[in-house]
């Protein structure tokens, strides 16, 4: 005899460990199986594309920070591209170097908090993510030496970037790329064979490369499917065409394939610091923009590889001190766009770690 | 680019620059469609999508990546009428536009017509006016401000 079962709906989330942020995931469930599933966003929406139009074009600059709070290098870097191309300015080599050293630093930083939470979203339960918490604070520390902030580091100018490292900054550095490759053969070690991974995260929350193509997924995500694609190579940015590293891809696009792109990408981060630092060029860090800048009518689009995929801003002037639109195409909330296709007919323990694979920072959702 | 789109679309352009291509409302599922399978266009990824408001129009732009041929192409539709601005789908041709056109929708007030799943996003259903809209702040006179139901429940439930 086989009993009927009914549908029910359960709430995960708003506030839950799971959802990493104030997001709420609303599943339908047949027993353990998944029949549908909802999000349910805006908890955190600040409408900073609004506000923006309200405030000059370097005023803008620290709002970036608070989208993605776990990649402000990053946003800022993205905008302040985005500004420069709109209003035609020169950026100093230096500054792009230092840029380029900066969005590094921040994308290890990510990357380690993204694969630390993964791994607890699995199971094993805090261990691996306070290992991860060690490399991202003395990231954090270098962030906090060179412009006062940890988090919200409102480094990046338009033309250029705010300070220039101080002289601690430099053996500080250096002592973090240089035991950086042990810490993640540490990792590696650790956690690349390990059985709680491979029976959590194997097989489940597969992409296609098609698939990930067509819904608009990007970054450690679609390269995870098996597309070598990447705008540090595609469309290189600041001064990445003259750095050597290579792009990491999956084969399966699962989750146990996003993390180890991740940490694959660790590797080559550090990889690019280590030739960034070697090459640095001396002179100045800004150019001088004027304080009311008024970029002609017109529009720009940049991005950026940040952490989470393609971080775009698009940028319309209509001549004025603030900008008429900004835009910001978030990784986190599109990346979401193929949910449903990836947790449908899953259990739900499986719909949390494709949940964690995806690396969501709802800051970034909501904006 | 845009003599391309015409000849395989025709009566699709409108105006073309350097940078962007203009194309008629009607005609922009055919001619997203025709970028995408159109193998020297290969537009395989809706990268972008957003709603500017021009004041006396709308324009939604689509930002088209080909990930093989590395180039980008944008793709511009305006639309008049600022009282019932809608524009056809996009999501038959990618699926990634799911959430970007809810996006849209929900902040900017252009309706997809034909999406799957159009709802409000980030702002509750029933929220007064679309906040990126020029015009937001002149909210209606007979609006009051609060909740008159549980956000997102089915059913009218008055306070």
């Amino acid at each position: 005899m086989t009993t009927a079962s009914e549908p029910y709906v359960l709430n995960i989330g708003p506030q839950h460990p799971s959802t990493h942020g104030v997001f709420r995931l609303r599943v339908v469930m047949d027993g353990e199986r998944i029949q549908d599933i909802d999000m349910v966003v805006g908890y955190l929406h600040r409408s900073m594309e609004k506000l923006a139009e309200e405030r000059t074009y370097t005023q803008n600059i620290p709002f970036t920070d608070r989208t993605d709070y776990l990649a402000a290098m990053s946003n800022n870097l993205g905008y302040c591209l985005a500004v420069e191309r709109l209003a035609d300015v020169e950026v100093p080599e230096r500054a792009s170097y230092l840029r380029v050293i900066f969005a590094e630093l921040q994308r290890l930083a990510s990357h380690s908090m993204a694969n630390g939470t993964f791994i607890n979203d699995a199971g094993a339960w805090q261990t691996p993510l306070m290992y991860m918490f060690r490399e991202r604070e003395k990231i954090l520390d270098l962030f906090e030496m060179t412009c006062g902030a940890r988090l919200t580091t409102n480094y990046m100018r338009i033309g250029g970037v705010a300070f220039d490292p101080p002289p601690e900054f430099y053996p500080a550095i250096e002592s973090l790329i240089d035991e950086m490759p042990t810490r993640i053969a540490e990792y590696t070690e650790l956690l690349v064979d390990n059985e709680i991974l491979i029976a959590r995260a194997r097989g489940i929350g597969v992409l296609t490369a098609a698939e990930a193509i067509n819904g608009s997924i990007t970054g450690p995500m679609l390269r995870a499917s098996g597309v070598p694609w990447d705008l540090r190579k595609a469309e290189p940015y600041c001064a990445y065409d003259q750095f050597d590293f290579e792009i990491p891809v999956g084969h399966t696009g699962d989750c146990y394939d996003r993390f180890m792109v991740r940490l694959e990408e660790m590797r080559q981060s550090v990889r690019i610091i280590r030739q960034a630092l070697d090459g640095l060029p001396s002179g100045p860090h800004k150019t001088e923009i004027p304080l009311a800048l008024r970029p002609a009518p017109g529009e720009a689009y940049a991005r950026v590889e940040g952490p989470r995929g393609e971080l775009g801003f698009y940028v319309v002037s209509d001549g004025g001190p603030a900008p008429a639109r900004f835009h910001i195409r978030a990784p986190s909330l599109i990346n979401l766009s193929l949910l449903r296709q990836m947790a449908v007919g899953a259990a739900l323990p499986d719909a949390i770690v494709t949940l964690g694979s995806t690396d969501i920072v709802v800051g970034e959702i909501d904006r | 680019m845009a003599a391309l789109l015409e000849a395989g679309v025709p009566g699709s352009v409108v105006t073309s620059t350097d940078e962007w291509v203009e194309v008629r409302p009607e005609r922009l599922v055919d001619a997203l469609r025709w970028l995408h399978d159109d193998p020297e266009m290969d537009a395989a990824q809706l990268s972008n999508m957003c709603g500017v408001d021009r004041y006396d129009h709308f324009e939604v732009v689509y930002h088209l990546q080909s990930l093989d041929q590395n180039h980008q192409i944008v793709v511009k539709a305006r639309l008049h009428d600022h009282e019932a601005a809608s524009v056809p789908s996009s999501y038959p041709v990618y699926t990634g536009a799911l959430l970007q056109e809810r996006e849209v929708y929900d902040l900017m007030g252009i309706r997809f017509e034909g999406h799957p799943d159009l709802r409000r996003m980030f702002l509750w259903e029933g929220y007064p006016g679309f906040p990126l809209r020029k015009d937001f702040l002149q909210i209606s006179a007979d609006h009051h401000p609060g909740l008159p139901h549980f956000p997102f429940e089915t059913g009218k439930q008055e306070r």
